[in-house]
């Protein structure tokens, strides 16, 4: 099989639908079939076995449906914030500024960290993507992008090369190098090609696959060398927002949340859409795995953060309020999964205790929307981006020293007990 | 043709609720409780959580050096 060159066409008309897509290729009988993805599932849903009508299958979907709710309706004995009622409370959180990244000349939209928790990624609505060292705030490499609304960037595994796309429908690869002169743009690489804009991307273990997820309602699988479309996930009604892919101890899936209001865990291998939860309001912006990879976080414009358990298969924690009115756009975990950090509209970034459900502190200091919020590999600092053209890396500013004290209520650190509020403002 | 794609679309619906629906799930209160240890267990490490020592934190406010 080796020494057999053939050509395999990885974007062009479907045979089936004609239109113009990323192919996968398949061989009946050695003879090659150029199916888009969609008429691939398609193709292996034809015909109906015996005694099925149109009539049928639909009663037997309504049967399935409340199967489904009823079996989901007997595991829920009780709510996550009574079981974590034993739980330590927290202390108040001295949340600081510690470099605020400044460069960008229009919003940003959306950051990511490298392995090495020192370098960050960053792009934004005017096409800029830019690589900064945290530690010094130097700008280590600047791409300009042919499109504006760069939705998506990701830096890959090794550090050695970032992926971002937007507006132009496609994903790119930009290999870094050590020469801080050379035109990064010349060594583009375009991998993806999806039918609408690109709103996330992410690197799987390696620097040899990208997962996408764009505005046609589709995510996908691409090799990065070839351009192949490796496997294509479709069964969101609307636009996916946003992706997240499983951390690599649990396995091969990822979850994607749409603006169809739903949140998909897919089998990266098989393409199926093993799970989904449709509690939310409206869309869901962003998803994040808590890091266990037993559950999930999401943030979504009905101005609620939840949290998803995947073995329980159902919604098991809202973080919300009355005073926030606003949609939230970003989330992720801290380190243990006890604090949820979630950047929303209305310029704020609140922290959530996962386990009991509380606002522990609110963040102030960006002058426009938050658009993307990560921690680092390490957990020891976040990075929040946002529509006010900065990035800010922030620490907890208490030293270690304090002991966590166990059982009871005593709360981590000494000291008066504060308010909820902690307000930061530089 | 519309009639054969409803007739595909209602089968892959029913396919695809036929996998959820053999889900194997747990109890929330199990879920709950071992969501709850994994926070207690990595606590600890958690420098958002916790805080970060001070002399190995390479966000410190950078000091001035003094050279005679």
């Amino acid at each position: 099989m080796c020494d057999q060159t053939f050509l395999a066409i990885t974007f062009g008309p479907c045979d089936s639908c004609s239109e113009n897509r990323p192919l996968m290729n398949l061989y009946i009988k050695t003879e090659p079939i150029n199916y888009c993805s969609l008429c691939m599932e398609i193709m292996a849903c034809q015909g109906l076995a015996s005694g099925e009508t149109l009539k049928s299958l639909k009663a037997e979907s309504e049967t399935l449906r409340k199967k489904l709710e009823e079996e989901r309706k007997k595991l829920h004995d009780v709510e996550l914030e009574k079981v974590a009622e034993k739980a330590e409370a927290l202390g108040e959180l001295n949340m600081k500024t510690r470099r605020t990244l400044k460069g960008h000349g229009n919003k940003v939209l959306c950051m990511d960290w490298c392995k090495d928790k020192r370098r960050i990624v960053s792009s934004s609505q005017d096409g800029k993507v830019i690589v900064w060292d945290a530690f010094t705030t130097n700008k280590e490499h600047a791409v300009t992008m042919p499109t504006t609304w760069v939705m998506a960037c990701a830096y890959a595994p090794s550090g050695c090369a970032i992926a971002c796309g937007g507006l132009d429908n496609k994903c790119s690869v930009y290999p870094l190098s050590l020469d801080k002169d050379e035109n990064l743009a010349a060594k583009k690489k375009s991998v993806a090609m999806h039918t609408n804009y690109l709103s996330g991307c992410t690197f799987t273990n390696s620097d040899m696959q990208i997962l996408t997820s764009s505005g046609d309602g589709t995510s996908a699988l691409w090799d990065v060398e070839s351009g192949q479309l490796l496997q294509s996930f479709h069964g969101h009604s609307a636009d996916v927002l946003t992706l997240d892919l499983a951390p690599s101890e649990t396995g091969n899936t990822f979850v994607s949340g749409g603006s169809d209001k739903k949140a998909n865990v897919w089998d990266l291998r098989s393409g199926q859409n093993v799970q989904s939860f449709d509690t939310h309001d409206s869309d869901i912006n962003c998803v994040k795995y808590y890091p266990s990879g037993d559950a999930f976080a999401s943030a979504s414009d009905d101005s609620t953060c939840r949290l998803f358990d995947l073995r329980a298969d159902r919604e098991v924690s809202i973080y919300s309020k009355d005073s926030i009115m606003f949609g939230a756009a970003s989330v992720d975990f801290s380190l243990s999964g006890r604090l949820l950090f979630a950047g929303y509209n209305d310029y704020t970034i609140n922290v959530w205790d996962v386990l009991k459900g509380t606002r522990v502190a609110i963040l102030f200091g960006h002058e426009n929307r938050v658009s993307s919020l990560r921690v680092s590999p390490d957990g020891t600092a976040f990075c929040s981006g946002s529509w006010d053209n900065t990035l800010r890396v922030r620490q907890e500013g208490r030293g270690v020293g304090r002991e966590l004290k166990q059982g009871g209520t005593t709360l981590y650190g000494s000291g008066p007990r504060a308010a909820v509020m902690s307000s930061e403002r530089d | 043709m519309t009639s054969n794609s409803n007739v595909s679309n209602m089968r892959r619906l029913v396919e695809q609720l036929k996998l959820e629906a053999s889900l194997e799930r747990i109890k929330v209160s199990q879920a709950a409780a071992e969501l709850q240890q994994y926070c207690h267990q990595n606590a600890a490490k958690d420098a958002l959580l916790v805080g970060v020592p001070a002399g190995s934190n390479p966000f410190r406010e950078p000091r001035s050096c003094n050279l005679f």
